[in-house]
Order: C-alpha cells, then sequence, then structure tokens
C-alpha cells in the first residue's frame, strides 16, 4: 500500500501540492486525472522518491521513504516499474540492450539466461524478436510497448504510468490499455496511472482521483466518479468548459 | 535606480554561486561514487576511447599547425637580430608550457566537451536520467564518473602527442623549409627544455582535462527546457570551460611554477 499524508510542495513561490493526502490500495490499479499543470507528475515524483516534499509523509507499506538513506531508497525502488510518458529509453542501446539494463545490473545472470529473460519481457508486450533494433527505428507506440517492457524487467510489484496514451491512436491506445490490464491482473500488480483519456481511465481503473490545485477534490470507483456531483469533475469527463474549470 | 543595481549585482553574484556550488557538489559526488562498488570498467574504456581516441586526428592536426606557425613566427622574429638558431627551443618550450595543453584542451572541449553536455542534456529532458534512477542506479556514478576519468586520464596522453607532433611540425617548417640546421634546431631544443617543463604541460592538461568534463557534465546534467535547453546548456559549457581553460593555464602557471 501507498499512502501520501500532508504532502505540501513548493517551487519557489508556486505552491503545487497542498496539504495532499492520498491511500493507493495494493494490487488495483488507482488513476489520478485532472488538469495540465495541475501537480500529478510531481505527485508520481513524490511517489517515486525522485522529488522529497516540503512536509509530509510517504509511506511505501511500511517504509518512509523521505527517511531513508539513498543506499535504502534504492532498495525500494527496485521494487518500482516506471513507464514514462516518452518511453525514456536509452538512445545509445538497442531494444535488447535497454530491456537488459536493468536485470544486468541487478540480477547475476548467465548471458543465455539473460537472453531468455529479454525476449520473455519482450514476447509479453507482443514484440518478440526486435532485440536489434534501435529505438529510433521504432513507431511510438513501440517505444512505449519495449519501455513497458524495460519497466518490468525486475518484476516490480508497483508499477507506475506516466500518461501511457498520450499521443497515440485510439486502436493503440486500446492496446496499451489492454496490456496494462492484463499485466496488473497477471501480476497482481500496484498501479499508479497518469492520464487524460477519460475512455482509457475508465477501461482500466479500480479506483480514479481528480487532483486540482494540489488538491484531492474527488476520489472513489468509477461508478463513484460518473456519478460525481462535483463541478469541475463532471467538466472534467465531459471535457466541458466551463468559468470554474478554468 | 541604486536599488535595482544592487539587485541585478546581488542577483548574479547569487546565481554564479549557486552555479560554482553545483559543480563543486558535483565534483564531490563524483570523487565519493568513484570509490563505491559497482565499478563500471566498460563504461569508463567507452569514454576513453570517445574523448580519447576519437579526438586523436583533430588534435594532431592542431598540433602540426601549431607547432608549424610557432616555428614560422619565431623564425620571423628571431631573424631580426640573428637568433634563428634558438628556434628549435622556443617552439619546444611554448608548445610543451603553454600551447600543447591549452591547444589540446580548447580542441577536446570543442568536440567532447559539448558532446558531453548535448548527451546528458538530452538524456535529461527526455527522463532518461529519471529513468535511471528509477532503475536504482546513480546517474553520477553511471554518467558523470566515467567520463570525468576519462578526462582525466585522457588529456595528458592527447596534449603529449601535441606537443610531440608539434614539435615535428616545427621541426619541418624550420629544417625543411627554412634551411635551419638541423643539429642546431635539435640542439637547441635539447638544451632549452627541461623535464619540469614537460610535467608543467601534463599537470596542467590533468586540470583541463576535469573542467572541461566536469562542467560539461554539469550543464548536461542539469538542463531543462526541451531541445533550446539542451542548445543551451551545450553552448555555456563550451564558452565556460574554454574561459576556465584560459584562466586556469595562467593560475596554474603562477600559483604552481
Amino acid at each position: 500500500m501507498i499512502r501520501l499524508i500532508n504532502i505540501h510542495k513548493s517551487f519557489r513561490s508556486q505552491q503545487v501540492l497542498r496539504d495532499l493526502s492520498l491511500t493507493i490500495p495494493s494490487g488495483q490499479t488507482t488513476v489520478i486525472i485532472g488538469r495540465s499543470g495541475g501537480g500529478k507528475s510531481v505527485l508520481l515524483k513524490h511517489i517515486m522518491g525522485l522529488i522529497r516534499p516540503d512536509s509530509g509523509e510517504i509511506w511505501i507499506d511500511d517504509q518512509e521513504i523521505n527517511q531513508l538513506k539513498q543506499r535504502d531508497l534504492y532498495r525500494v525502488r527496485k521494487r518500482f516499474g516506471m513507464l514514462f510518458q516518452e518511453g525514456a529509453l536509452f538512445d545509445s542501446m538497442s531494444v535488447g540492450e535497454n530491456v537488459a539494463f536493468p536485470i544486468r545490473e541487478h540480477k547475476k545472470m548467465t548471458h543465455l539466461e539473460l537472453e531468455k529473460a529479454v525476449s520473455e519481457k519482450l514476447a509479453l508486450v507482443g514484440l518478440s524478436g526486435i532485440e536489434k533494433k534501435m529505438p529510433s527505428e521504432l513507431s511510438g507506440g513501440m517505444r512505449k510497448r519495449v519501455a513497458l517492457a524495460r519497466a518490468m524487467a525486475l518484476d516490480p510489484d508497483i508499477m507506475l504510468f506516466d500518461e501511457p496514451t498520450t499521443g497515440l491512436d485510439p486502436i493503440l491506445t486500446a492496446a496499451i490499455d489492454h496490456l496494462i490490464i492484463e499485466t496488473q491482473k497477471r501480476f497482481q500488480m500496484t498501479c499508479v496511472v497518469i492520464s487524460h483519456d477519460i475512455q482509457s481511465v475508465f477501461r482500466i481503473a479500480h479506483n480514479i482521483v481528480m487532483l486540482f490545485e494540489g488538491k484531492i477534490i474527488e476520489g472513489g470507483t468509477p461508478e463513484v466518479f460518473r456519478q460525481s456531483t462535483n463541478k469541475m469533475v463532471q467538466d472534467f469527463l465531459l471535457g466541458q468548459y466551463s468559468e470554474n474549470s478554468v | 535606480m541604486i536599488t535595482r543595481i544592487f539587485f541585478m549585482v546581488g542577483r548574479r553574484a547569487l546565481a554564479f554561486l549557486s552555479e560554482l556550488g553545483g559543480i563543486l557538489l558535483m565534483f564531490f559526488q563524483s570523487m565519493a561514487w568513484t570509490f563505491t562498488p559497482p565499478f563500471r570498467l566498460r563504461n569508463l574504456i567507452k569514454q576513453m576511447e570517445f574523448i580519447g581516441v576519437k579526438s586523436l586526428f583533430i588534435v594532431v592536426l592542431t598540433g602540426v599547425f601549431s607547432g608549424m606557425v610557432l616555428a614560422l613566427q619565431s623564425y620571423h622574429g628571431f631573424r631580426k637580430f640573428g637568433g634563428e638558431s634558438l628556434m628549435g627551443g622556443i617552439v619546444a618550450l611554448s608548445l610543451a608550457r603553454e600551447m600543447g595543453p591549452v591547444m589540446t584542451a580548447l580542441m577536446v572541449n570543442a568536440r567532447a566537451g559539448s558532446a558531453i553536455a548535448a548527451e546528458l542534456g538530452t538524456m535529461r529532458v527526455t527522463e532518461q536520467i529519471d529513468a535511471l534512477q528509477m532503475m536504482a542506479i546513480n546517474p553520477v556514478q553511471y554518467l558523470v564518473v566515467p567520463r570525468i576519468w576519462a578526462g582525466v586520464l585522457m588529456l595528458p596522453l592527447l596534449t603529449a602527442i601535441n606537443i610531440l607532433v608539434g614539435i615535428i611540425g616545427g621541426y619541418f617548417v624550420g629544417v625543411i623549409l627554412l634551411k635551419i640546421n638541423p643539429g642546431v634546431f635539435m640542439d637547441k631544443m635539447i638544451n632549452m627544455i627541461e623535464l619540469s617543463d614537460l610535467v608543467q604541460g601534463i599537470v596542467k592538461s590533468v586540470f583541463f582535462g576535469l573542467i572541461l568534463t566536469l562542467i560539461g557534465c554539469y550543464k548536461g546534467y542539469n538542463t531543462y527546457g526541451g531541445a533550446e535547453g539542451v542548445g543551451r546548456a551545450t553552448t555555456e559549457a563550451v564558452v565556460i570551460s574554454s574561459v576556465c581553460i584560459l584562466i586556469g593555464t595562467y593560475v596554474l602557471t603562477s600559483l604552481l611554477f
């Protein structure tokens, strides 16, 4: 379980997170929605321990990650996988090397075992046999799937997704959603997803929370969310403009 | 008006100190991570190849022409009072103490320092550095340490090569083109140059290797603002390193030798 308690974060004079508290249950997919610039990515970086809050606590199961030394924080991070918005594949490495990279860094394997592990991970995302290709030779959708294979290389129990379907066509979006649902079910992972794509959100989410001006303004199951009377939530779900939502 | 001037000066001073603090912090972090396992020898060798081997051509080219132009200029100067025979010594001395290390550092900075800043800057804006951290890999240890050590190890070697080919270039101009007696050329060179002159050049090059890789890494690592940011970081890295190399050569000469 991931718990954020009374998180405050400012960058210079701009307050990004204001007394934010959130519980993310284990073994489920929680989707964080909200307007651009609303603090979603900052929130995700707090969970990863890439940004420290000005005040507040972040618990990953029974560990408060702000109190951890770097070595211990790295130990916690090995439990995480992260799919970045643009994939963040290493340009200088082939697809196979990208997927092999975290395994090579943290596990002791023979060359053959490593090759097998890489091809298994690539098969998982439906991209067998492209180990030799370079990231620049791949389409946007393929890059994201390779990035997903790399994120899952160490068999994490917590997966973080930063706008996994942004910039993809509807069919690819559905394919990525399907992958998220399947991998979450298969490995019983805790998934935290940031998304703007409402269709996609309702497809993958067990829980949805909405962030507005650094605060959680609504949270619950997709059903609860659909029936929310909060004007901001309804504007966001329906994609409609009103004076209050700007 | 006066308040505004103080405000501007203060802001600039703070920005400068913050930049200097950041660079020093990266240096100390790199030193600490150097002695922390895992030791990534393959990364170091890759960077040594990039900074050292791949800079060889440009270093040799600039070395030859530095030696040649130095010989030509000193010949015309010395001829005015009949001191052409000193040419060999002057060429070797200038190259060993000053021209060799500075020219090499400026060339490697233009080629490798800029590439380091651009590569790390691109990795920063495309979240590849965040990805490293998410994989529980320290980016300073993985990216910065091998580059700094590669610079520190390869610059002295490149400088030595630059000095050697510079002397060959000077010999070619002096002896072959300007018909100075080869025995006199070599004799003056051997008499005038001492081991301490060569040591001075090599010690300088170690500092220059550190300066250009450290600033390149710092600027690249702290890039923000997309493609424009990468361009800005690269330019700043090259300009700041070049200025530091030129100031550094004066400071080192006056302090150490």
